[in-house]
C-alpha cells in the first residue's frame, strides 16, 4: 500500500496508473482465495478434489444459486436487498411440475410459466420499492413469505416430474472434451455438465456485460453509490431501481427452472435458505450491502469458495452438517473483517490508519 | 377531543393501532364469539383463562420481547439483527444443559437463566463489536451467527433434543397455580415495565435516537456511538435469553432446529409494522409491541379460519404488503395533500365570514 502511494507521489512525469478500484480489489482477493483454497485442497486431500467431475459438480449442484446471486448482485449494487430468491425458486419448481403433470402442459409452457412467475415477483418488488419507497427488506420478505406460502397452496405433497419431453431436457448433458476421470473399473468417464450450468454461465456473462458496458449497469453503480448525486446527474433513480428488482425477479424465475432441471421435483423445502447463501456469496465476492460496489464475477467465485469450503470440511471427515454451517460462519466472518479493514485502510489514505509517529513524510513548514 | 384525535393520527402508532382495530372488527364480524374469554380448568386442575384473545397475547410474548431489543438495535445501528432466533436457540440450549445437570429448583432455574443470559449477551456483543467497532452493516455482521448459531446450539446439546420436565418449568411456560393469567404474559409485562423505566429514567432512549439520526452529531455532543450501540446489543442479548427460556419452558424441550423458527423475520416485521423506520433514528417501543400482537393476531385469525399452517405465510404476506403500502411515505403524502385540500376549502369558507 505504502509503496504504491509513494510511486504515485514521486513520479508525476510518468503516466499515472489508476489505483485499482474497491470493486476490483475485493474481487481479486476472492478469486485468489478460491484458487488458493482449491489448490491446497488438491494437495492436502487429493482424491475427489483431483477429479474434474467434482469441480464441475460445484456448478451442476449450484447453478440455480449462481443465477439467484446474479440477480441479487444487481439489487445489492443499487443499494437494496432481495431475499425472495429461494421462495420464488421453490414456487417455480412446484408450479411447473403441477402444470406439466396435472394440466398436460408443454415444456415451452412451463418455461414461460417460470418466467411469468419471476416477472410477477419482480414487478411487485420493483413497484413497491422504487415507486412507493417501501423498505426493500420488508417488501422482499413479504415476497418470500408469499412465495413459500403459495408453494403449499399449489400442492402440499412433494411432486416429481414424469413428463417425457421435460425428462429428456433434464437428462441432457454436455460433455467437456478432454476432461474426465478413470472409474473403478478403469474405464474413462468424461466429465459432464448439465444444461442449467450453461444457462447460469450465460447469465453471469450477460450480467457482467450489462454492469460494465451498458448505461443501465453504470446507472446502477451511480444510484447505489449515492442516489442524490445520481439524481442530480439526471439519472432516473426510480426507474433504475425498478429494473434492478424486475431483473432479479426474472432471474429468480429462471433459477427455479434450472433447479427443476437439476432435481426434477417440486417440493416446499426446495432451495431452503438459498437467499441467505446468495447474500453470503455476494458478500464474499466483494459486493457491499451499502451499494455502489460489487461485481458479478466476484459473486460467482464467492459462491464457489463457499461450496468448496463445505467440500473441504466434508473431505476432512467432519461430515456432520453443523460443522459445515460453523465453517461457513467463520469464513463469512473472515471475509467481512478483511473487507472492513481494507476499506478502512483505503478510505484513510493507507497511511491514516497507522499511529501518527509511524507515518512517513512529515510536513516541514 | 379533537386535538387528541389529531395527535393520534399524526403519531406513528396510528397505523398499527388502526390495523389491529381492523383485525379485531373483522374477527368480530366473522365470529362474534372470537374474543370471548372463558375460565376453564386445565390438566393440573387450575382455573385458567382461555380463549383466542389469551392465546394471541400468550403466543406473541416471545416475539414482543425480542422486538424490544430489535427496536433499539434498529434505531441505533440503522440495521437489523437477523441472528436473534439462532441466539435464542443457543441461550435455550445453555438453559437446558444447566437444568439437566442439576436438580430443578427455583435457584437453579434462576442460575440457568443467568447462564443463558451471559452466553447470549456475549454472542450479541460479538455482533455488536462487528457492527459498532468494525462498522459492518448489521445484517451482514449478524449473517455469521444466523448461519452458525443453530449449529452451535446443536453442538451444546450434543446432537440431541433433550427434554426437561418439572412443575416449576410448567408454571413459567404455562400457568402459576392460582393465577389465571399465563405466565409469559406476566413476564412480558414486567419486562416492558422495566424497559420503560430504563428509557424514562435514563437518557438511553434519547441517546439511541441521536446516534441513529446522526452519528457525527452524537459524537460531537460527547455521546459515544460505539458505547450506545453496544448497550443496544446487550439489551437485545437479555431479550433473546428471556424469549428463548420462555419458549423452552413452554414446550419442555430444546429443539435447536425449530426453536423460534423464522422468528427473526417476524420480529423485524413487528418493528416495521410498528411504524419504526428500518433505516434507524426515532423509535417507539410500544409500536413494535403492537406490531408483534398484530402478527400473532393475524396468525391466530388465519388458523381459526382453518387455513393450513404452511399456507398461513402467503396470507400473512398479503396483509403485510397492504399495511406497508398504507403506511408508505407516498401514500401518507397523498393523504396529507387530500387533508390540506379539504382544510383549505373549509378555511376559504371561514375567511369571508371573518372579513364581513
Amino acid at each position: 500500500m505504502k509503496n504504491r502511494k509513494d510511486l504515485l507521489m514521486e513520479k508525476p512525469g510518468k503516466k499515472l496508473r489508476e489505483p485499482i478500484s474497491n470493486t476490483n480489489l475485493l474481487m481479486t482477493i476472492t478469486i485468489c482465495t478460491f484458487i488458493g483454497m482449491y489448490l491446497i485442497a488438491m494437495i492436502a486431500w487429493g482424491g475427489g478434489f483431483l477429479n474434474p467431475q467434482q469441480f464441475l459438480d460445484l456448478f451442476n449442484n449450484n447453478a440455480f444459486l449462481i443465477i439467484i446471486a446474479c440477480g441479487l448482485t444487481m439489487v445489492m449494487i443499487s443499494g437494496g436487498i432481495d431475499i425472495s430468491g429461494g421462495g420464488v425458486t421453490a414456487l417455480v419448481t412446484m408450479a411447473c411440475v403441477v402444470y406439466l403433470e396435472d394440466h398436460g402442459g408443454t415444456v415451452l409452457g412451463s418455461i414461460l410459466m417460470s418466467l411469468g412467475i419471476g416477472l410477477f415477483f419482480g414487478l411487485l418488488h420493483g413497484v413497491l420499492v422504487a415507486y412507493l419507497e417501501i423498505q426493500p427488506f420488508i417488501v422482499t420478505l413479504a415476497g418470500m413469505f408469499f412465495a413459500r406460502g403459495m408453494v403449499t397452496i399449489v400442492s402440499i405433497a412433494p411432486r416429481t416430474a414424469s413428463h417425457e419431453a421435460f425428462l429428456s431436457l433434464k437428462q441432457m448433458r454436455i460433455t467437456i472434451p478432454g476432461l474426465g476421470y478413470y472409474g473403478k473399473t478403469g474405464t474413462f468417464i468424461p466429465a459432464q455438465i448439465e444444461l442449467g450450468v450453461v444457462i447460469a454461465l450465460i447469465i453471469v456473462i450477460a450480467v457482467a456485460i450489462t454492469l460494465k458496458w451498458t448505461r443501465f449497469g453504470r446507472n446502477l453503480y451511480a444510484v447505489g453509490g449515492n442516489s442524490h448525486s445520481a439524481l442530480t446527474l439526471g439519472i432516473n433513480v426510480k426507474r433504475t431501481k425498478f429494473f434492478a428488482y424486475l431483473l432479479a425477479g426474472i432471474l429468480s424465475g429462471i433459477a427455479g427452472y434450472v433447479y427443476l432441471l437439476h432435481t426434477g421435483a417440486g417440493d416446499a423445502a426446495n432451495a431452503t435458505q438459498a437467499e441467505m447463501q446468495a447474500i453470503a456469496s455476494n458478500i464474499i465476492g466483494g459486493t457491499l450491502l451499502t451499494g455502489g460496489v460489487g461485481n458479478v464475477i466476484g459473486t460467482l467465485f464467492g459462491m464457489l469458495s463457499l461450496k468448496t469450503i463445505t467440500n473441504i470440511v466434508i473431505a476432512s471427515g467432519l461430515t456432520k452438517p453443523y460443522y459445515q454451517s460453523i465453517t461457513t460462519g467463520l469464513m463469512l466472518c473472515f471475509f467481512i473483517l478483511l473487507q472492513s479493514i481494507i476499506l478502512a485502510v483505503r478510505e484513510k489514505g493507507a497511511i491514516g490508519v497507522l499511529p501518527e509517529w509511524l507515518r512517513p513524510g512529515k510536513k516541514k513548514n | 377531543m379533537g386535538s387528541f384525535f389529531r395527535k393520534l393520527t399524526r403519531s406513528q402508532l396510528a397505523i398499527p393501532l388502526f390495523a389491529l382495530l381492523l383485525l379485531v372488527v373483522f374477527n368480530l364480524f366473522r365470529d362474534p364469539e372470537f374474543f370471548s374469554v372463558v375460565i376453564a380448568t386445565n390438566n393440573d386442575g387450575n382455573a385458567v383463562l382461555s380463549g383466542n384473545l389469551i392465546s394471541i397475547l400468550n403466543g406473541a410474548s416471545a416475539i414482543a420481547i425480542l422486538s424490544i431489543g430489535m427496536t433499539l438495535i434498529t434505531s441505533s445501528c440503522k440495521g437489523q439483527d437477523i441472528s436473534v432466533a439462532a441466539m435464542a436457540a443457543i441461550a435455550g440450549s445453555v438453559f437446558v444443559s444447566v437444568l439437566r445437570s442439576n436438580e430443578i429448583t427455583i435457584p437453579v432455574i434462576l442460575l440457568a437463566f443467568l447462564f443463558g443470559c451471559v452466553v447470549s449477551v456475549l454472542f450479541s456483543l460479538f455482533n455488536g463489536v462487528l457492527v459498532a467497532v468494525f462498522k459492518i452493516q448489521p445484517m451482514i455482521a449478524t449473517l455469521i451467527l444466523f448461519s452458525a448459531g443453530r449449529s452451535i446450539a446443536y453442538w451444546i446439546n450434543g446432537g440431541a433434543t433433550p427434554t426437561v420436565s418439572s412443575p416449576l418449568l410448567v408454571s413459567i411456560g404455562g400457568f402459576i397455580p392460582g393465577i389465571p393469567i399465563p405466565t409469559p404474559i406476566i413476564i412480558m409485562v414486567v419486562f416492558l415495565v422495566l424497559i420503560t423505566l430504563v428509557l424514562k429514567l435514563t437518557n438511553l432512549g434519547l441517546y439511541t435516537q441521536v446516534v441513529g439520526i446522526n452519528e457525527g452529531t452524537a459524537h460531537l455532543n460527547g455521546i459515544s456511538p460505539v458505547l450506545i450501540k453496544l448497550i443496544a446489543f446487550v439489551i437485545s442479548g437479555i431479550c433473546v435469553a428471556t424469549a428463548g427460556c420462555i419458549t423452552v419452558c413452554r414446550i419442555g424441550l430444546i429443539n435447536h432446529e425449530t426453536l423460534l423458527l423464522d422468528a427473526e423475520m417476524d420480529v423485524i416485521l413487528a418493528v416495521a409494522i410498528g411504524g419504526n423506520a428500518l433505516s434507524g433514528g426515532k423509535f417507539n417501543i410500544y409500536g413494535s409491541i403492537i406490531g408483534a400482537y398484530i402478527i400473532q393476531a393475524l396468525t391466530v385469525t388465519l388458523y381459526a379460519m382453518k387455513v393450513p399452517s404452511a399456507a398461513v405465510k402467503a396470507y400473512k404476506a398479503i396483509v403485510i404488503i397492504l399495511i406497508v403500502v398504507v403506511s408508505s411515505p407516498l401514500v401518507k403524502e397523498f393523504v396529507i395533500k387530500l387533508n390540506k385540500k379539504l382544510f383549505r376549502k373549509r378555511a376559504e369558507k371561514d375567511v369571508p365570514v371573518k372579513a364581513s
